[in-house]
């Protein structure tokens, strides 16, 4: 789960790790009655989306007067940001967090990921702030800096010193940058995070050390124990048709093409897209019915991609292990009644009564193309999208 | 001959009484050697009390002594399964295979960490188990659909390892064991730990490797296979169609900061001499062409 700037900031300050003084605004009125709060000559207004590369879309802007407030609140609340992580169509700005202005000296980077390899929390820091950490390695992989952290010991004190010493960070700050890793890791740790971004990191004139973004990534399997985070949840933020799937505990995410699949098991529903590609067409989307899938909930699978108005066939490819082949078969039977299915529907189910699941839709009078594997199943609903 | 489990293997259950944990206990009873295999139950709640003739004590320790049990499977839900695999762990099973989806990263770094230097080995979490066909099944992979032969699976994905071994049922090829070995980022057994044991094996021929997008543990696999496997591999990555940023699934299936490419680890793969196809309809041929 991700969530805004201005809500991981406020999770990061109960931590201890600083930040600049900021308030969130869902108004121009807001955004001025925040600057006028915040006191000061500058004042930063950053779009609140969760995307990446909001700056060089135009939608963090410094303002040196409260008109100056003004003017940016008005043009980026409702603007559509594009960034390279939006997407072409961009998302939509409703959120602001107007922060007061940061002398930055240096723009470092610091973040932390769970390391697969070494099973640990690994602290990752470079000297390239403002720079994204995938460019930074790719060009100049000796600047960034790991450190995997015990999680009985967390990261001790030599660690991050030198760590902070590595980066860039001045004899007289080091101190401040310890206990801001320090921080960082704790909140990590709690809150259950799976990543945790901050870029840039800054040195301000005076010596501090503050964290002026900061980007949060938390472990869905453990959202169970942190009620907090979930209430922190932005729906507007997410794909419409996934937020629905996960009513029915469907795992769902939408792509490009115009080939539906539905599919058993993750890694087989993944195999599937890969074959419609192999035949030289595009997967609509990504659909786990899991391992219990029932009638109702195959029911509900078919609405979710048949709201896809680019879905011009559909492929169901089940692996019937505990699940039996005949159970699925009478679930797409009444799924496809029930949305009265309109496009090229193409069935290959594999595994416990295969035949009758086969003899089952066959007998039900609808216009179901049955195949033998995948690759058949895939070159099959390709043919019927392609009208051969 | 098989890897990790055979008839004379003797399992604890632990979270016997649950729903999930039930249903798949009768399954796995009812399968080849079963009956003498699954010998024991855990539910602090119900000691004393059995399963159809299963007996449940009150923890793995006492499962342990009462039965003789090396081995655990792992069906409680995602808050106390790292807990339940600390357990089997500190009364010094062999194996423990942990079923459940959806534990917390934290808890499973915790238990890795405990894990240093203890015996017992960790299949899981978020797999279907391991089956050595018709000797002993441990896990909720359907048993029928396989047959005893020399053929290895390790994967860590469900329905996509039924998927390959149905292709080699087809071919009229058995399989000495197949391992899901899950799709969470920190867990225990990795293709190459698994490779490791096929390789050995007497009773194995050649393995089909099936990975999926997320992490490097194809590749580091691969290299592993290069320098040291005398068998032939045959693997298929799944998630060429993925995009970036989006957990397909499973917990560790997410192409992150570029890395962690199907096509990456395709290329990877055959650079080190092991033979891929892209299609997934194709394993269990492309498996018999290396026998």
């Amino acid at each position: 789960m991700n969530v805004h700037e201005y809500q991981g900031k406020e999770i990061l300050r109960k931590f201890g790790v600083a930040t600049p003084r900021g308030i969130p605004c869902f108004s121009v009125p807001e955004a001025d009655a925040a600057a006028r709060a915040l006191g000061g000559k500058v004042w930063v207004v950053k779009a609140q989306i969760h995307a990446g590369g909001r700056g060089k879309g135009g939608g963090v802007k410094v303002a040196k007067s409260l008109e100056e407030v003004h003017e940016y609140a008005s043009k980026i609340l409702g603007m559509t940001l594009v960034t390279h992580q939006t997407g072409p169509q961009g998302r939509l700005v409703k959120r602001l967090l107007v922060e007061e202005g940061a002398d930055i000296r240096k723009e470092l980077y610091v973040g932390m990921v769970v390391d697969r390899a070494a099973q640990r929390v690994t602290l990752m820091a470079s000297s390239e702030g403002g720079m994204e950490i995938e460019e930074v390695a790719a060009h100049a992989p000796e600047k960034i800096h790991r450190v995997a952290i015990d999680p009985v010991a967390g990261l001790t004190d030599a660690q991050a010193d030198e760590v902070a010493k590595k980066i860039g960070v001045p004899q007289a700050s080091i101190v401040q940058a310890r206990q801001f890793m320090q921080a960082l890791y704790r909140a990590f740790d709690e809150c259950d995070a799976s990543l945790a971004e901050i870029n840039p990191l800054i040195l301000t004139g005076d010596g501090k050390v503050l964290a002026l973004d900061a980007k949060l990534n938390f472990d869905d399997n453990a959202l169970f124990r942190h009620p907090e985070i979930v209430a922190l949840r932005d729906i507007d933020e997410e794909d419409p048709a996934e937020v629905e799937a996960s009513k029915f505990d469907l795992s769902y995410i939408s792509l490009n093409g115009n080939i539906g699949c539905l599919v058993n098991g993750a890694g087989l529903a993944m195999a599937t897209m890969d074959a419609i590609k192999l035949f030289g067409a595009e997967p609509a989307n990504f659909l786990d019915v899991g391992g219990g899938a029932t009638a109702q909930k195959v029911t509900e699978a078919f609405k979710l991609m048949l709201k896809n108005p680019a879905v011009k066939g559909i492929l169901v490819n089940i692996f019937g292990g505990i699940m039996r082949c005949d159970t699925i078969a009478e679930g797409v039977i009444a799924a496809a009644k029930e949305v009265k299915l309109s496009v090229p529907l193409v069935v290959r189910m594999k595994g416990t009564n295969e035949e009758l699941g086969r003899k089952l839709l066959k007998e039900s009078g609808l216009p179901i193309v049955s195949a033998d594997n995948i690759a058949d199943a895939a070159q099959k609903i390709v043919a019927a999208v392609a009208g051969k | 001959m098989s890897i990790l489990i055979d008839r004379n293997t003797r399992v604890i259950t632990q979270g016997i009484t649950g729903k999930t944990g039930a249903f798949h206990t009768r399954l796995c009873r009812d399968y080849a050697n079963g009956k003498n295999c699954f010998v024991a139950g855990v539910n602090p709640n119900k000691a004393g009390e059995n399963f159809e003739g299963i007996p449940i004590f009150s923890s793995v320790k006492e499962a342990k002594q009462r039965t003789g049990a090396t081995a655990s499977v792992i069906y409680v839900p995602p808050p106390h399964a790292a807990g339940a695999i600390d357990e089997a762990v500190d009364a010094e099973l062999d194996l423990v295979i942990c079923i459940t989806e959806g534990v917390p990263v934290r808890d499973m770094i915790a238990t890795r960490y405990r894990m240093a230097g203890k015996k017992t080995i960790l299949v899981g979490p978020n797999c279907p188990g391991v089956i050595t066909p018709d000797e002993i099944k441990i896990g909720i992979m359907p048993g029928h659909i396989h047959k005893k032969g020399r053929i290895g699976v390790v994967s860590r994905s469900g329905t996509l390892t039924y998927e390959a071994v149905g292709q080699l049922m087809e071919l009229g090829l058995g399989q000495s064991t197949c391992v899901g070995i899950g799709g969470d980022p920190v867990n225990g057994l990795k293709h190459i730990d698994v490779m490791r044991l096929f390789n050995a094996d007497p009773g194995t021929d050649a393995v089909i490797m099936v990975g999926e997008i997320g992490g490097n543990d194809e590749e580091t696999c691969a290299y592993w296979i290069k320098e040291n496997m005398k068998k032939p591999v045959v693997g298929f990555i799944a998630g060429v169609t993925a995009p970036p940023g989006k957990r397909m699934g499973h917990a560790g299936a997410i192409i992150s900061g570029g890395k962690g490419t199907a096509a990456e680890k395709l290329a990877v793969m055959e650079e080190c001499g092991i033979k891929i196809t892209r299609n997934p309809a194709d394993m269990g041929r492309l498996l018999k062409s290396v026998l």
